[in-house]
């Protein structure tokens, strides 16, 4: 029952992960798109805040399997 | 449209191919009452760490491993070194045994005469595993790659890249410029190079190196440890710490802008803070790199799972395009630890005006 629920819960939080990540990115595609020149500085902020978005939704994973 | 229907077409052939082949599977296994493959544990061992590297098993039973030197220190009897090959197959040697059920599974204990583990003190272990031999081999081909590049730049100078330089060059480039520069700033970058290169290049040889299966310095699951990943990311953390300026101290224990009476409250916020960046850093790479192996190890047990060489093919197909990806998170994970290692540290440097 427990691993059931902890299923359940790791899966939650790879939804609220994934529509984050996902916001980061077409955000980034939209920024890219109108400052192609600005592509590298864009890249580095796009893949710190995933980075960070990832983090907590690792933390709830973890949460999670324990 | 054609070829989307082609391509339906394709998996429903799949889809139909293996569910009946599933179907036969359960009907001869009720006739044969074969034990029934457990994909989950042979998972698991294939990605945790472990005393002996098991090459493979030849169709009479018997098996190709290598046995790793076990150096293991008790009370009792101090320090012992010999080949784990003595504890193969719940042998007991010395008094020590490899425990292979309960929940000390994997680990090695000290047993006394009759046979009983002694739970309260275990011994320490300092054992040569697979990950430890996967780790020095990665740490040795570093090496050799380096003093190689080392020695030609001696010979050359800087001016044209050669052989191994064109192709270490770029990367050692890219850490700079892409990662070191734009976060510590062109002053204080210089100080930190070495660990963010040495990081950098560590992990992505490990992450290579796990990728390929086969032979064995290859494929342990070095950055898919989380004790490795933990002393990666506690590297960066005590740099971190040594490296904070009299502003990042300040703002952990008298942050600016915020009243005396909720200092109580802020400090422990921010020591927190302090502790879950280096533990998300240690999280990450476990994760990416252990979900990669189950990922492509899964695939590779759909074959046994449904028991018939049809599947093989696509199964295979499959795992090559898992590598392929998982090159690029190979990659990936080497990157964004360097650049969040240069992050947190560019935040405990850098100035407040």
């Amino acid at each position: 029952m427990t691993g059931t629920l902890a299923a359940i819960g790791a899966g939650l939080a790879v939804i609220g992960a994934g529509l984050g990540i996902g916001r980061i990115g077409s955000s980034a595609m939209d920024a890219i798109a109108r400052q192609p020149e600005a592509y590298s500085k864009i890249q580095i902020a796009m893949i710190i805040s995933a980075a960070l978005i990832e983090g907590a939704a690792l933390f709830a994973i973890v949460v999670a399997l324990m | 449209m054609k070829t989307r229907i082609v391509i339906g077409f394709f998996f429903f052939l799949i889809l139909a191919g293996t569910t009946i082949s599933a179907f036969g599977q359960g009907v001869e296994e009720k006739a044969e009452g074969k034990e029934k493959f457990k994909a989950s544990t042979y998972i698991l061992e294939h990605i945790a760490d472990s005393h002996e590297w098991h090459i493979l098993t030849k169709k009479n039973g018997e098996s190709v491993t290598i046995y790793l030197p076990v150096i293991v220190f008790s009370k009792e009897s101090g320090l012992n070194i010999f080949s784990s090959k003595r504890l193969a197959h719940g042998q007991e040697y010395k008094g020590f045994r490899l425990e292979e059920e309960s929940d000390l599974k994997g680990k090695i204990v000290s047993v006394n005469e009759e046979g009983q583990v002694d739970e309260e003190n275990l011994p320490l272990d300092f054992s040569m595993t697979k990950t430890v031999i996967g780790m020095l081999s990665a740490a040795i081909i570093g090496l050799i790659l380096f003093l190689f590049l080392a020695r030609s730049y001696k010979k050359t100078g800087v001016s044209h890249p050669k052989g191994i330089q064109s192709f270490l060059e770029p990367i050692i480039l890219f850490v700079r410029d892409d990662i070191a520069i734009p976060n510590l700033g062109l002053h204080k970058y210089e100080k930190y190079m070495p660990y963010l290169l040495t990081a950098f290049f560590f992990i992505l040889i490990n992450n290579l190196m796990g990728l390929i299966p086969f032979p064995p310095p290859f494929g342990a699951n070095v950055t898919g440890n989380i004790a490795m990943t933990f002393v990666l990311a506690f590297c960066t953390f005590l740099i971190t710490q040594f490296s904070g300026n009299k502003s990042y101290w300040r703002h952990v224990f008298a942050t600016p802008g915020v009243p005396f009476w909720l200092l109580p409250v802020m400090i422990p916020v921010e020591i927190i803070g302090m502790v879950s960046k280096p533990f998300a850093l240690m999280i990450r790479l476990f994760a990416n790199i252990t979900a990669g192996h189950i990922i492509v190890l899964s695939l590779i047990c759909l074959i046994f799972i449904f028991d018939s060489m049809a599947l093989a093919p696509i199964s295979v197909f499959f795992v090559i395009f898992m590598d392929c990806l998982e090159l690029l998170v190979a990659f990936l994970q080497a990157y964004i630890f360097t650049l969040l290692s240069a992050l947190f540290i560019s935040l405990a440097v850098q100035e407040h005006h």
